[in-house]
């Protein structure tokens, strides 16, 4: 029963981003926003916490075979994982990132969306300011400080791709595992379709959605996750047609569990390690193609400091001011790294000979 | 070799049949109506009908896809909405720019990516091996618009009058001012500088990719028995590495090609827009900022399209390339 009782809890939880998506966008909320933020931050690396180490120590996912106790879910555990200086990097970059996203409001210098005028200030060469000790990214048109709205960025851009890649994993998932299952013609009919979706490069279906539908923030989410589900359910497939002929699935099919139980309670754990890899991976797509869609005016409202959005208005200024493009491209490229870093890692970690296939 | 050339070309046309139902999917899922878009003021709601029975919007939904689908597999896509020309023309005219600018990138990928996985492979674990895999990650995390504003930042005319270094390339465009007036030759080097800021953008990309790809493939390859035997005839390394360990590497190597075709055409879009390049991904985005749907719906077909041509393609060059491919299963 941990496996459902989880699997409730993950509903929620991305129930819960979703409903909070608006607050992404509003302006720096104060202390009530942090709380919540911290808040979810706990509930999500409890759940993760509770559901692989508890679950296996306590004895409540049995098949989980080849695996030590208490190694959740990674095959050799934490140990191995540590060992791989690149993805530990990435872990920590992410980290940072994710840290710095929550705290932007302590850590950012000055208020990323206010415009302050000549009068205000008395001084207009605050305007396109090249980077000094107190704008240590310098200011753009604006005379908005460019750290701070990377900070701000930052929320929009992890808040975005980790919803996105969290909807489409679990649809993905759950496809994966039932055309992995079933086979046949429904097996059949799900391939055709993947490889009619992985047709289209990601950013063309996502520029078709997002301009024949009404242009809202939701929408961007769904066509993102749109972009990513492929990739998650070709996985998820492949592994629980593996697993499907090991030997532990024959038992509990000589034991007579049902096919629904063999597939949720004894499958799916196993197949989750290569969800965690195409996951994170995913997250690095997601955030550059949100970026990119917010560069073309698709994305966020034109507003919010997203940074695909910085650095499209900081184009017209591109020889002028170089750092009110460059900065907000240096985060995109951190974020993404981090995250390719840590999926190249934990990919190394289940299968260190897998390390021939692109997964894009 | 022919019987495995059929099957792979029959699967590729469900396939293109799939992808442009899941275009007219998108289609009519979207909300609005077609009719809308020849919407005038003070036109009345009979003759907005009239217009709707033109296009056929009253008919059920299945008869829509089935003409929808025929004109399309046609090459009928309509007419564009920003002054009326079919969109096949407007497509037509700028497609050779596209598959010009991604033809040049992949085969500068290629070359560059192959170099350097075979000399990483060689060299495993060397500082070379490290900075180079560094570096592939590095520019494989990078947003493809943004690497290419940073190239006209550094690389562009107008950045060398700034910056004062004494090589610069065009940032825009494929021809410069007066190209017609040019001789021959110096179209040609006109033309090949205005390419390379884009292509560079798009190979630098892929090559990290590539070569990582044909590093791990190359690594497995060198650990077979057949080099051993080949290094104990006492064949110089260069050989070795070079003429044999490389063909057999470069097997899988071309079903990447495959996986690559989405990312390349992809990529192709932000940098076209970038650096204001005519082809099918600037039309796509300036459609889309004209709000022009015949021409976004027909760009969208024709990318998807192109992605499972290209894999077919890569298929083909698959089999011909390892015959175990041809004279098995398949």
């Amino acid at each position: 029963m941990e496996g459902g009782a989880a699997l409730v809890l993950w509903i929620a939880l991305l129930a819960l981003a979703a409903a909070r998506l608006d607050r992404v966008l509003e302006a720096p909320g104060g202390a009530l926003d942090q709380r919540l933020a911290l808040l979810t931050l706990v509930l999500a690396l409890g759940a993760v916490w509770w559901w692989s180490w508890v679950g296996v120590r306590g004895g409540g996912l049995p098949s989980v075979a080849g695996r030590g106790p208490g190694s959740g879910i990674l095959p050799g555990g934490w140990p191995a994982f540590r060992k791989n200086r690149m993805a530990v990097l990435g872990l920590w970059i992410a980290g940072i990132l994710y840290l710095a996203m929550l705290l932007a409001p302590f850590l950012a210098p000055f208020d990323p969306l206010a415009m302050p005028a000549f009068h205000e200030t008395g001084d207009a060469g605050m305007r396109l300011a090249p980077p000094s000790r107190a704008h240590i990214m310098g200011t753009d048109q604006y005379s908005r400080d460019v750290l701070s709205r990377i900070l701000y960025g930052a929320r929009i851009s992890l808040t975005i791709g980790l919803l996105a890649v969290g909807i489409s994993i679990t649809l993905g998932t759950f496809l994966g595992a039932v055309a992995g299952y079933l086979g046949g013609v429904v097996d059949a009919v799900l391939m055709r379709l993947l490889d009619m979706f992985m047709a289209f490069p990601s950013i063309v279906l996502l520029l078709a959605v997002v301009a024949l539908f009404e242009p809202s923030l939701p929408l961007v989410v769904a066509a993102l996750a749109l972009t990513q589900w492929p990739f998650t359910t070709r996985m998820v497939r492949g592994e629980i047609l593996a697993l499907r002929e090991r030997e532990f699935a024959e038992a509990a099919r000589a034991l007579g569990f049902s096919r629904f139980r063999i597939l949720l309670r004894h499958l799916l754990p196993n197949a989750l390690p290569a969800v965690v890899v195409v996951a994170t991976l995913g997250v690095g797509n997601a955030i550059v193609l949100e970026a990119g869609l917010s560069f073309l005016g698709l994305g966020v409202p034109a507003a919010t400091p997203s940074w695909g959005t910085m650095v499209d208005h900081g184009r017209a200024y591109l020889l002028d001011a170089w750092w009110v493009v460059t900065f907000p491209g240096l985060a995109i490229v951190l974020a993404v790294l981090a995250f390719n870093l840590l999926g190249d890692g934990l990919r190394d970690v289940l299968d260190p000979r897998q390390g021939g296939r692109a997964e894009p | 070799m022919l019987l495995y050339a059929l099957r792979r070309v029959l699967t590729a046309l469900p396939l293109l049949l799939g992808v442009a139902t899941i275009v007219f999917l998108v289609l009519a899922l979207a909300p609005g109506d077609p009719a809308s878009f020849y919407l005038t003021p003070g036109m009345s709601p009979e003759a907005l009908e009239q217009i709707r029975r033109n296009l056929g919007l009253d008919a059920p939904l299945h008869v829509q896809y089935g003409r929808w689908l025929l004109s399309f597999l046609q090459g009928d896509f309509g007419q564009s909405l920003v002054g009326g020309m079919p969109v096949r023309d407007r497509i037509l005219a700028v497609l050779p720019n596209t598959l010009l600018l991604a033809g040049v990138a992949l085969a500068l990928a290629f070359a560059a990516g192959v170099l350097l996985g075979v000399i990483q492979a060689s060299r495993q674990h060397s500082l070379l091996d490290s900075v180079a895999s560094g570096a592939s990650l590095l520019f494989y995390s990078m947003p493809s618009f943004w690497l290419a504003i940073m190239m006209i930042l550094v690389f562009s005319v107008n950045a060398g009058n700034v910056w004062g270094w004494p090589v610069s390339f065009p940032p825009s465009g494929i021809t410069s001012d007066g190209y017609d007036l040019m001789g021959t030759a110096d179209q040609i080097r006109d033309r090949i500088r205005h390419l390379t800021l884009p292509a560079l953008t798009l190979a630098l990309v892929l090559a990290g990719g590539i070569a990582r790809y044909v590093r791990n493939s190359m690594l497995e390859v060198l650990g077979q028995d057949y080099i051993r035997t080949a290094r104990a005839k006492g064949l110089p390394e260069w050989k070795v590495v070079w003429k044999h360990a490389l063909r057999n590497a470069l097997i899988p190597v071309v079903t990447l090609l495959g996986v690559y075709f989405p990312l390349l055409l992809g990529g192709a879009v932000f940098v076209e827009y970038v650096f204001a390049w005519p082809g099918m991904g600037r039309l796509m985005v300036e459609s889309i900022l004209l709000e022009d749907y015949p021409v976004v719906l027909a760009g969208s077909f024709l990318f998807g399209g192109m992605v499972v041509l290209g894999n077919l393609l890569a298929d083909l060059l698959y089999g011909v390339v390892d015959p175990r491919i041809r004279h098995g299963q398949g």
